[in-house]
Formats: C-alpha cells, sequence, structure tokens
C-alpha cells in the first residue's frame, strides 16, 4: 500500500476500516538465507533495508526476540544531530544527517523528521571556547553550526532561565539547525516495511540462543524456533550485544551495558520548540508534538540489563530541567521508563567485521544511537555484502582498542559511564 | 538500591561512586605485552546476572567496597572491604532491603 494525502483521504471516507498490515506476519523463518540480521531495532532492520536497496540482496531476514519496536528504538528521546569534535564522527553522523533529510519520502513513510535545531548551551567563556572549536571542526567538514551569545540564546528559548542570578549563568550556546527529533516508532515501522517489500523476512518473537558453526566459520543461528543457516549473519542487538556475541566465542568486548532514562511530562501548550541540552550538569529537552517534554540525562552509572533504573537519577534530572526553566517546577511526570545501553570503552561505535569468518559486529552506540540508524544501516550494509568496511565507519573497528585508535570524542578515558 | 557499607551500615545509592568491574586482573607494572594491557584496560565480561564490582562509599567512610550484584535484577547479595582492610570485617548481605 502506497501512503499518499490521495490514499489518506479515501481511507477517510471508509472510516479507516481498509488500511492493511505494514509487513508481513511471519511466524517462521525459512531454513536458509543469504544474510540474516540478527536483532530487530532500527539499526537492524535499517540494515536489511540497505541490503535488499542497495546491495540487491533480498533474501535476508531480521530475527527479533520481542517485537519490532521494543528495544532503544523505542525508548529513546529522539533527537538527531551531527554536531560532533572528531572528524572520523563528523563524516559518519552527517552522512546520517542527509540519509534524515529524505528519510521520509525514500521510505514513503512519515517519520516526523523535525529540523528544530539542537542548541548545546554553555555556562563559561572556557565551555563557549570548547564548543567554538566543535563547531569550526563540523564546519569544515561542511556541517550547519551557528555559535549564539547569550542574547540570542534568550531570543531563541524564550522560558529559559538566562538571569546572572542561576546558579550556572548561561554565556552562550552552539546551534545546529538542522539538528532535531523524528517519531522513534515510525523509523523502525517504516524502515521494517520497506524492508518487507523489497522481500526481507522479518520474524518477532524468536531469540537467538546460539550460532551455528562450521570449524570456525559461522554458518548461522540457533533459535527458539530452531536452526536457521545463512552466508552470513550480522549482529545489531545494542544493549546486549555482549550477551548474544558470548554465544559467538567472544568472551570479552570493549562494551558494558548501562541502563539510560527518560521521561516524559504531562502535555503542555507549545513552549520549547528547539533542543535544548544544559552544559553545567547533564539535560536534553525537546517537547513532543502531543505537547509532552521528553528528557533526559546521565546514565544511571553502574552496569546493568534491567531495563529500569533508580530515583536519584529521576531528581537530579528533574532538579537541572527546573534550574533551566523554572516554569516547570510544579509540571508533574507521566510517563518514564529505562533502556539498556552498549556504553563502548571510548564513546564511540563498532561497526565491523569481526574476526570469526561470516559474523559482523554493529554495536557500542551508547546513549547517541537513534540519530545513527540511518547511516549505520547503510554502512552495516555495505560492510556484510562488500566484506569491508565502507570509508564512513572504516574507523569504528573492534580491533582500534589494540592498536591505540580510539575514538574518544570527550576525552573521557576508558570508563563506559562518563561518555 | 541500597548498599550495606561494612563500616556504617545501610546506606543509599546516592552515597556511593561506581568503579567498574572488580574480576580484571592488571598486569605487572612494567609488562611490555599490548594484549594482557589491552584486556585490562579496555575488554569487559559485561555479565548479564551476578557481577563483581567496586564502589566507593565516597560520602561515607570513603573506603573502596566489592560488591556482588545481579545486573538483571539490581539486587546485591554480597559487600565486601576491598583492600589491605580486606577480611577484617566479615561480608554484608543485604537481601533485607533493597
Ligand atoms: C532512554 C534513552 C534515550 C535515548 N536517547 C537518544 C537520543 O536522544 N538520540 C539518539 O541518537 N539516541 C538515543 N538513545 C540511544 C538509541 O536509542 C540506541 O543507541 C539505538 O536505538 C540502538 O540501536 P537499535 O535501535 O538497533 O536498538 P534496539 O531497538 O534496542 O534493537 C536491538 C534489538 O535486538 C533484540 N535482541 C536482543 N537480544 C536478541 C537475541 N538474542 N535474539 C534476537 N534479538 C535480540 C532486542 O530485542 C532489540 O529489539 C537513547 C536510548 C535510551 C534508552
Ligand atoms: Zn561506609
Amino acid at each position: 500500500m502506497h501512503f499518499s494525502a490521495l490514499s489518506l483521504a479515501r481511507q477517510a471516507l471508509k472510516g479507516h476500516r481498509g488500511w492493511t498490515r505494514t509487513w508481513r506476519a511471519l511466524e517462521q523463518p525459512k531454513s536458509h538465507y543469504d544474510v540474516i540480521v540478527v536483532g530487530g531495532g532500527g539499526h537492524g532492520l535499517a540494515t536489511a533495508y540497505y541490503l535488499a536497496k542497495e546491495h540487491g540482496i533480498t533474501n535476508v531476514a531480521v530475527i527479533e526476540k520481542g517485537w519490532i519496536g521494543g528495544g532503544n528504538v523505542g525508548r529513546n528521546t529522539t533527537i538527531v544531530r551531527s554536531n560532533y569534535l572528531l572528524p572520523q564522527n563528523n563524516r559518519f553522523y552527517e552522512w546520517g544527517m542527509k540519509l534524515w533529510e529524505g528519510m521520509s519520502r525514500d521510505l514513503n513513510y512519515n517519520v516526523m523528521f523535525s529540523q528544530r535545531g539542537v542548541l548545546n548551551l554553555a555556562h563559561s567563556p572556557a565551555q563557549l571556547e570548547g564548543y567554538m572549536r566543535r563547531g569550526n571542526s563540523m564546519r569544515i567538514n561542511g556541517i550547519d553550526a551557528e555559535l549564539l551569545d547569550r542574547d540570542q540564546v534568550a531570543r531563541m528559548v524564550p522560558g529559559m532561565d538566562v538571569s546572572d542570578k542561576a546558579r550556572f549563568p548561561v554565556a552562550g550556546g552552539l546551534l545546529q539547525p538542522r539538528g532535531g527529533s523524528a517519531r522513534h516508532d515510525a523509523v523502525a515501522w517504516g524502515y521494517a516495511r520497506g524492508a518487507d517489500s523489497l522481500g526481507v523476512d522479518i520474524i518477532e518473537n524468536c531469540e537467538v540462543q546460539g550460532f551455528l558453526f562450521e570449524g570456525d566459520r559461522i554458518v548461522g543461528v540457533d533459535t527458539v524456533k530452531g536452526p536457521v543457516r545463512a552466508g552470513k549473519v550480522g549482529v545489531a542487538v545494542a544493549g546486549n550485544s555482549s550477551r548474544v556475541l558470548a554465544k559467538a566465542g567472544f568472551e570479552r568486548l570493549p562494551i558494558e551495558s548501562h541502563v539510560l532514562q527518560a521521561f516524559v511530562s504531562e502535555p503542555l501548550k507549545p513552549l520549547i520548540d528547539t533542543v535544548v541540552t544544559f552544559g553545567a550538569g547533564h539535560l536534553y529537552i525537546s517537547q513532543s508534538d502531543k505537547g509532552g517534554l521528553v528528557f533526559g540525562g546521565d546514565l544511571d552509572g553502574y552496569n546493568s540489563y534491567a531495563q529500569r533504573g533508580n530515583l536519584p537519577i529521576v531528581q537530579d534530572v528533574a532538579s537541572m530541567a527546573v534550574t533551566l526553566f523554572p516554569n516547570l517546577s510544579r509540571l508533574r511526570l507521566l510517563r518514564h521508563w529505562g533502556g539498556v545501553m552498549d556504553m563502548s570503552m571510548d564513546g564511540s561505535p563498532i561497526i565491523d567485521k569481526s574476526p570469526k569468518e561470516g559474523l559482523y559486529i554493529n554495536a557500542g552506540w551508547c546513549y547517541g544511537g537513534f540519530k545513527a540508524t540511518p547511516a549505520s544501516g547503510w554502512c552495516f550494509a555495505h560492510t556484510i555484502a562488500r566484506d569491508e568496511p565502507h570509508d564512513l565507519n572504516a574507523a569504528f573497528r573492534l580491533d582500534r582498542f589494540r592498536t591505540g585508535r580510539t575514538l574518544d570524542e570527550k576525552g573521557a578515558g576508558p570508563v563506559p559511564r562518563l561518555h | 538500591m541500597y548498599l550495606n557499607c561494612p563500616f556504617c551500615g545501610h546506606r543509599h545509592l546516592e552515597e556511593f561512586t561506581y568503579e567498574g568491574d572488580a574480576t580484571i586482573s592488571w598486569p605487572t607494572l612494567d609488562s611490555q605485552d599490548i594484549g594482557s594491557w589491552t584486556d585490562t584496560v579496555y575488554q569487559r565480561r559485561n555479565p548479564a546476572g551476578p557481577h563483581r564490582e567496586y564502589w566507593q562509599h565516597v560520602h561515607g567512610c570513603r573506603q573502596f567496597l566489592i560488591v556482588e550484584r545481579d545486573t538483571t535484577t539490581h539486587s546485591i547479595h554480597k559487600v565486601e572491604v576491598a583492600g589491605p582492610w580486606a577480611g577484617e570485617t566479615a561480608p554484608r548481605n543485604t537481601e533485607a532491603k533493597q
């Protein structure tokens, strides 16, 4: 089914009863595929889509433990940006930004990508200078970046406390006007529908419990629905990377799993029409189309596979929100939840062939993996199809920790909870 | 989450900082073996289930503790003292209070 203004009007006349399923409901996988993608999050689905679309590999299965959209792709705060310092990250995320800009049209599915701008606040002249450096690095790579002074910030975000009385007065900010947010579920559903229409099988409720080996080579996966053989297997299971890859013989990886929480307030009239981040702590806040304020902050800070966090972070994040927007002090939280992050040791991702033949790894997304969805799928598909990384992910190697080529955007060191 | 500090008793999570995996082993300081340094600094088992990990009671006695905690439930099995005083206090159990 093609979505258009016309199809919408037609369905409206029929009381919206004629919409059909967005992708096929498949209970059972086939016995053999050219490529199996483990994990039906944003990255897995995008990988399958680009394998079919860019490389003509359509005999592909996405094998998902739960349901499509149940992982981090449906749990994040939906911020999309490409405002990085290191050129390797910059170029990769900017390619993602370009894919975001064409995504709704390409998928014929409205992902509600809204380029409302992402504004990072600075609270001291030194911090502003750091931002200037990052902004210059972005501009050298052809990415939009604007340095704002305090008055420009005040005009852009009226409800915010930019006074000198604030505990951490605002000194200015770095704005990426093309940054913004998107509807996270729609991204998962859009890629699922796109992949399905090109022939990809999507199998939900099908946990991968092990791998099939022929000698050292990986030739498929063992699932709760039985063994499935494949020419190549790509693993994109986000927070569960260590757990799943342990079954392929990776006893240890440069990854720790941590819990990150997110919060949504009761709906308000329009208040914040951009994405704002607080620079004297860690808070990012935006307003959804339904009016709820969507915000989050730091990780809870300890290894966790539980998709729930603890109370200190709730207090921490809420107090930062109120510091920045005093008018929120009596607002109530409507919902809050947690997701399990694959925090890498340098804060940057891994998209690579693995030392095991037939196995490919996509992991280490930390809390920036939603924005990476299109570029990650695109690069992972290339890596799997061509058996070598694309230029854009050539720096995201698994062995960079041993070779000394880590990509530590913040210079925080090998401490996952600090990235 | 509460940790039962062997010196201070049951204290809230907010008083502690997390210091990561307590099972990693260190090469001798003059070791030139890149492989074992890489393992120590970067490679983690990251188990789903019981995990031995360091915490420091920064807003209390400031001691380093070794905690065994289940990463899938956050329940704490054991709290021990790390370093030279290890073994001088009995390990604490925190089942009763989470
Ligand atoms: C609270 C929160 C806020 C965030 N905010 C942002 C943000 O603002 N901007 C941003 O860019 N990023 C953000 N992120 C990060 C982003 O959501 C993730 O990095 C990204 O979604 C991870 O990729 P994914 O979509 O493929 O993961 P997931 O959706 O988690 O997909 C992985 C899938 O693998 C499946 N799986 C696991 N084990 C198995 C198995 N054994 N067999 C089969 N399938 C398996 C899981 O069920 C899951 O569906 C946030 C994350 C969280 C939790
Ligand atoms: Zn103590």
